[in-house]
């Protein structure tokens, strides 16, 4: 069963306990300063952003079929079954792909670093893997932020948005963005208000590349007949003319 | 060759000046970083060196493939004069590529990895594979000419035994890396500005591409002419400038069927950065397109080699649209190269002219070394034959 987290923006208070708990299991420095950045990066996997009075988080969507995983040339991000993307940096080369097919902009670079890797939330693949919740939801002091199964999540969301329709905007965002995502969010205004992205696809990214990689054994099969055939025609009138030229 | 002391010089100096430049860069690079020597972000993970080092590298190697399929598929043989330049640009742009990518990857030490760890659902794992392979195939397309150059018959013997498998893998590589690069930006159709962003940027680049070599193949064949006092080709290169006419009138129509049935004509009438853009993009294809239909256009050299630049620049412009301009609305961000990267750009370019005029000079590029031409092919290729 695949896992996911749900994100209710009209439950957070804006603590940022869930920012410190990421920083300490990614062994990041935490302090001041980077809880103002309201933006993740490299050193902050996962942001609470003010949008007036209103909260938002971002981390990674660990999309259903992540454009991130579909593009890496080395197969270095993978999506698990439980439902993490997670990252292999020994195998990255760092051709930034992954940042560039991102819908959400969600994978960072160590721009500054002489070796460096890509960073982005997993999810905490370990700490799930083992039985045991996210770092972040583990945090939270008023549950704004719960881990569990993804139809379970969406089923509560569900019920949630049928409970208080005055409290929530009647949508849940990533049931269906880019083919669904792993985090899952609720609020209180429409998502673009909480710096959400609206104008992704509705379809899973990978799709639009594969359309044409799929067609590459045609082109090389077809293709080496084609310019084969023509070589030989156009071989053979040489020769005949060569031929002919000397009878004369 | 013609010595004109004070203009060389003046070249050297140039020369000399931007490769210092790229040397700082380079050592920026390597002990600072991307983030040292980039304006690149999380929000704009690639640049210049993408932009235009690697897809502008690419692109105009593209005369290579399709001289070798005009020369040996089809066989118009007239044409073989400007093969073997078409062939070096390919193989020096093909190098030249490889070199930008170790100073665009963040880990150029792992340049080998997409060869031993496989994913065929990613374009990039295609590109990789086409740069190596393709790579390799103009290193043998080119090996026949040192071979010449120091009498080896018999590898000269064995390479051309393989010469046509050979250059058919050529042709079908090059189709899918010229596509492929285009493939890159279907991923993100949210983010590449909607005049760009279109479903078949595979065949939109691929058809380009073929423009785009043609065109390089005469601007090479004038600036050669010059510099090594050579008469040049010009009936060839106006009957080249014939057909590249009609591949920009196939171009342009393509494209023009796309945004109709995208529905996008109405973006244009905005105000943006990006209208204007586009709209220099087209001119520098269109306004080629139209003169070249005129013989009087083509056969007077300098206005040959006008639209030929005129064309190059529209491709530049079109790869750099897609690539980044593009796609800063998109990112939310702006991205203005920093001129570590602009000194980088430079010396690979300043160092592919360098290395392309040693070849010429040392190598037997221009000469023709076709004495079996047919005598009506010969007429018509007369000037340059009888010069070289």
């Amino acid at each position: 069963m695949p896992k996911a987290i749900l994100y209710d923006s009209t439950l957070c208070i804006g603590c940022r306990a869930c920012e410190g708990a990421c920083a300490e299991r990614w062994g990041l420095p935490y302090n001041d300063k980077i809880a103002a950045e309201e933006v993740i990066s490299a050193h902050k996997l996962t942001t609470i952003e003010t949008h007036g009075d209103k909260f938002s988080r971002r981390l990674c969507m660990n999309c259903l079929q992540p454009a991130c995983a579909s593009v890496c040339p080395v197969g270095a991000l993978q999506k698990t079954s439980l439902g993490p993307v997670v990252y292999d940096a020994s195998k990255c080369m760092g051709c930034r792909y992954c940042m560039q097919a991102c819908p959400f902009q969600v994978p960072t670079y160590e721009w500054s670093s002489r070796l460096p890797k890509m960073r982005k939330c997993d999810m905490c693949y370990e700490r799930q893997s083992a039985g045991k919740v996210t770092a972040c939801t583990e945090a939270c002091p008023v549950g704004a932020t719960k881990n569990g199964d993804r139809d379970a999540l969406v089923a509560e969301a569900r019920q949630r948005l049928a409970e208080k329709p005055d409290q929530y905007y009647q949508k849940i965002y990533g049931l269906t963005e880019v083919g669904g995502t792993s985090v899952l969010y609720l609020s209180a205004v429409p998502f673009e208000q909480i710096g959400l992205r609206t104008n992704v696809p509705q379809e899973p990214l990978p799709e639009t590349t594969w359309r044409v990689l799929e067609l590459v054994p045609d082109v090389v099969s077809t293709g080496s007949i084609l310019l084969g055939g023509i070589w030989w025609i156009t071989n053979r009138r040489a020769e005949v003319a060569k031929k002919e030229g000397r009878r004369r | 060759m013609k010595r004109k002391f004070p203009k060389i010089t003046v070249w050297r100096v140039i020369f000399a000046a931007i490769l210092l430049s790229g040397l700082y860069a380079t050592y920026l690079r390597v002990f600072y970083g991307l983030g040292g020597s980039t304006n690149l972000s999380d929000k704009f993970p690639w640049g210049l060196w993408i932009g235009f080092d690697v897809m502008c590298g690419v692109g105009l190697a593209a005369g290579g493939f399709t001289l070798v399929a005009i020369v040996h598929i089809f066989r118009i043989e007239r044409y073989k004069p400007v093969l073997r330049p078409a062939i070096l640009t390919a193989f020096l742009g093909y190098t030249l590529v490889v070199v930008g990518l170790l100073y665009d990857l963040g880990r150029p030490d792992r340049l080998w990895h997409p060869l031993v760890m496989w994913n065929p659902h990613s374009v990039m794992f295609e590109v990789a594979w086409c740069v190596t392979l393709y790579t390799t195939v103009l290193f043998l397309e080119f090996l026949p000419v040192v071979f010449e150059k120091f009498g080896w018959h018999k590898p000269l013997e064995w390479i051309h035994r393989i010469s046509v498998p050979l250059m058919i893998l050529g042709v079908l590589l090059s189709t899918l890396h010229q596509s492929s690069l285009g493939s890159l930006f279907l991923i993100v159709p949210e983010k590449l500005y909607p005049l760009w962003y279109t479903p078949i940027l595979p065949l939109l680049f691929y058809v380009s591409s073929i423009a785009v070599g043609l065109a390089m193949t005469i601007f090479e064949s004038w600036h050669s002419s010059r510099a090594f006092g050579r008469a040049l080709e010009l009936p060839l290169l106006a009957s080249m400038g014939r057909v590249l006419a009609v591949v920009l009138s196939v171009y342009l129509w393509i494209r023009f069927l796309d945004m109709s049935h995208r529905h996008v004509f109405g973006l244009l009438a905005l105000n943006r950065v990006e209208t204007w853009l586009f709209a220099l993009e087209i001119l520098l294809m269109l306004v080629p397109a139209l003169l070249l239909y005129q013989a009087r256009v083509r056969m007077r050299p300098g206005a040959l080699y006008a639209c030929a630049v005129m064309v190059v620049f529209g491709f530049i412009t079109n790869r750099l649209n897609v690539g980044t301009t593009g796609l800063e609305a998109g990112s939310g961000t702006h991205y203005i190269p920093r001129w570590s990267e602009v000194a980088v750009t430079l010396s690979i370019v300043a160092v592919g002219f360098a290395i392309f005029r040693a070849v010429a000079q040392y190598f037997p590029i221009f000469e023709a070394h076709s004495p079996e031409q047919a005598p009506v092919e010969m007429e018509e290729a007369e000037a340059d034959a009888v010069a070289v």
